[in-house]
């Protein structure tokens, strides 16, 4: 009896432990977000790092973007004209691949490119420079080591996650009228124009705020999980920022798809 | 006597259930050198990282200037991490920094000293500390031993008034570890900070020292000047004071006379109740001094060495040696009868006028003459030890010798 109890009652503690470990995780998150965001604004202010965080994490990632960009943009053509010239309406191909990169696929594929290239450096980054101490030495230099680390890194996200969006759309776009004008033949006048007159401003902004809210929770999951290696249970050295960069990049992809879900229901 | 900067009062520290740290009292003086000794893994660098605020305790309180750390203020907190600064064990370098931008980052943070004078503050730093070939490439570039001068630059570039130094010798060769070492006692005469250190290297770094510390178990045994280090009779600090000593007889294969004392008690004790009686033997390696000032410190040691080597040889299991002085070897036969032992010494007489060391070919820069005696004596009941061994001194007689004939010419 005693053991038929036990198995009914395990799967329960086991979600109830589940549950909790994740509420405080959660919790942790935001209270490292606050901090990093509060410290953002103290002075001096860290203009140059700043800098540097947005031409590694932004201008390196121009490269990547634009080759995403581009395919992604001609894909979508090809597989929206076969799709639409089943209804003999190919015309408004230029309206369909815009919107669904403005909307969605920019935004979403952005982030994941940045997760894969940026933000898994930046959880190996400061993982390695937790396990190695010298997170310990800016503490005892008197230097907060979130501000120093964590803050420049949230901004720079900030800044280049919309502007990569930007630069993902256009050439997304471009790469739809590669295949979709160029290689099928659509009229060249009638997809720019589908193009003007289906996209309005609140796609445009939508999209922007995607990016910015996946630029928060990527710099953010990603800084948290390199910054607390030395906490994750069975994880020590070399074997603990891998599981934090692997963690950093799994559960940036799952929180960027799922809050994508919840805005794209709150934005429509 | 100075005033007490840092106490640490009842400090106790455990991580799972291994306790670290166990009720630890301690006080380091304002301009002092505090040197903390200990064996590895047993909580010094834990103890220096509750000083420095990057560990708490579980219980007991850290005072600095007599406020404890846990009820400080941000601002009382702060004032104190910027007048400390910390030596990592293991460096703490930032690798992505240049040599350079590690010793300036400190500067470039924390003061609004303009760039040419951190670059100037810098250079002069890494000038003091040889570094100069290295100051624009990168920590993994370089050696371990630069690694090591690098944190130190960094460590006194903000000219702090607490330093933390954890092993900063550790993996230098001797030459560069006795130059940081007094580097370290320089800075400290010209700037006057106070410096808290975690060393092994006994005995160099009791020169520097003002205080010293042990840890052991959690707890410090003994605080206290060098001096009275030396003349402390606590077990603990004899056993770390005679590291040394020990690390060479377990070359030698020789036990502590400790050991061999112990046994000859027991011994005696079964001696008085059986009416029994045991030979001992004192071996003394006469002129010893002679060959360490003449010949080395080395071949010494390997004396004693070969010496305890054929020991073992020849008395096999039946005997005990051990190291009864640094020219002594007294060797207790508790199973053997006296014209067994005999038989064996002259055995081992012969063995070891054949042994290479005890030709004087071998000593062709050195004219100086030894030997090594051996005294055989009976215990039986009745007999103290001291007598025992009297009488083992009184009937040595020579059964290897090294003859210096004259200058040049060796026997």
């Amino acid at each position: 009896m005693a053991q038929a109890t036990n198995y009914v009652v395990t799967p329960f503690n086991w979600l109830g432990k589940a549950s909790i470990a994740l509420i405080g995780e959660l919790g942790a998150i935001a209270i490292f977000f606050t901090q990093a965001s509060c410290l953002i604004f103290s002075l001096p202010l860290q203009v140059s790092k700043t800098v540097q965080q947005v031409f590694f994490i932004g201008a390196k990632s121009i490269l990547i973007i634009l080759l995403v960009g581009l395919f992604t943009g001609m894909v979508l053509g090809l597989q929206g004209y076969y799709t639409l010239v089943k209804f003999g309406s190919e015309g408004v191909l230029g309206a369909a691949v815009a919107l669904s990169l403005i909307r969605e696929l920019g935004p979403v594929m952005t982030a994941l490119m940045i997760i894969a290239r940026a933000g898994s450096s930046m959880a190996a980054e400061i993982g390695i420079m937790r396990i190695s101490e010298q997170i310990d030495a800016l503490d005892t230099m008197d230097i907060n080591p979130i501000r120093f680390l964590v803050s420049p890194r949230i901004v720079a996200s900030v800044i280049s996650f919309p502007l990569l969006t930007a630069i993902f759309d256009v050439i997304g776009i471009i790469g739809g009228y590669l295949s979709g004008v160029v290689l099928l033949g659509i009229n060249s006048g009638i997809y720019l124009n589908r193009i003007e007159t289906s996209v309005v401003m609140q796609d445009v902004s939508g999209g922007f705020i995607k990016s910015l809210a996946f630029g928060i929770i990527v710099s953010t999951i990603c800084c948290y999980q390199g910054y607390f290696t030395h906490m994750r249970p069975g994880g020590f050295g070399a074997k603990g920022v891998s599981l934090a960069t692997t963690s950093a990049v799994v559960l940036s992809c799952v929180l960027v798809l799922i809050v994508d879900y919840v805005l794209t229901s709150v934005l429509l | 006597m100075n005033t007490p900067l840092i106490e640490l009062k009842k400090v106790t520290k455990r991580f799972g259930t291994r306790t670290i740290l166990n009720r630890l009292n301690l006080t380091i003086f304002e301009g002092d050198i505090t040197t903390i000794i200990g064996k590895s893994g047993g909580g010094k660098s834990v103890l220096l990282k509750h000083i420095i605020g990057l560990l708490k305790p579980d219980e007991g309180e850290i005072l600095i200037n007599g406020k404890d750390l846990k009820n400080m203020t941000r601002n009382e907190r702060t004032l104190f991490k910027r007048q400390a600064s910390y030596m990592f064990q293991n460096n703490a370098l930032f690798d992505s920094l240049t040599v350079f931008e590690n010793i300036a980052l400190p500067l470039r943070e924390k003061t609004r000293l303009r760039e040419d004078a951190i670059k100037s503050q810098v250079l002069a730093k890494t000038d003091q500390m040889e570094l100069s070939e290295v100051t624009y490439k990168y920590p993994s570039q370089i050696s371990g031993g630069m690694q090591k001068r690098v944190a130190l630059a960094r460590a006194l570039v903000t000219e702090p008034k607490i330093i933390f130094f954890d092993e900063p010798t550790t993996g230098l060769d001797p030459l560069r570890k006795n130059a940081v070492l007094g580097m370290i006692a320089h800075h400290q005469k010209k700037i006057g900070f106070t410096a808290v250190l975690v060393s092994h290297d006994i005995p160099d770094v009791f020169f520097i020292s003002n205080r010293v510390a042990i840890i052991d178990d959690g707890q410090i045994p003994f605080q206290g000047t060098p001096i009275e280090l030396e003349q402390s009779e606590n077990p603990v600090v004899q056993e770390f004071i005679k590291g040394q000593t020990n690390l060479k007889d377990e070359l030698t294969g020789l036990n502590t006379k400790q050991d061999v004392k112990d046994m000859l008690i027991q011994e005696m004790d079964r001696v008085n109740r059986l009416q029994g009686s045991f030979p001992v033997i004192m071996f003394t390696i006469d002129n010893m001094e002679q060959i360490n000032k003449h010949i080395g410190y080395i071949t010494a040691q390997r004396i004693v060495q070969c010496l305890g080597t054929l020991l073992k040889d020849h008395f096999d299991s039946t005997g005990t040696s051990a190291r009864y002085s640094q020219n002594e070897i007294l060797m207790v036969l508790p199973h053997t009868d006296l014209k067994d032992a005999k038989q064996v010494l002259d055995e081992l007489a012969i063995d070891l006028q054949k042994q290479e060391i005890f030709q004087a070919k071998s000593y062709p820069k050195a004219c100086l003459s030894f030997s090594i005696l051996a005294g055989l004596a009976e215990a039986g009941p009745g007999m103290d030890l001291d007598s025992l061994i009297g009488q083992a001194l009184s009937c040595q007689k020579i059964i290897a010798h090294v003859e210096c004939i004259k200058h040049g010419e060796r026997a």
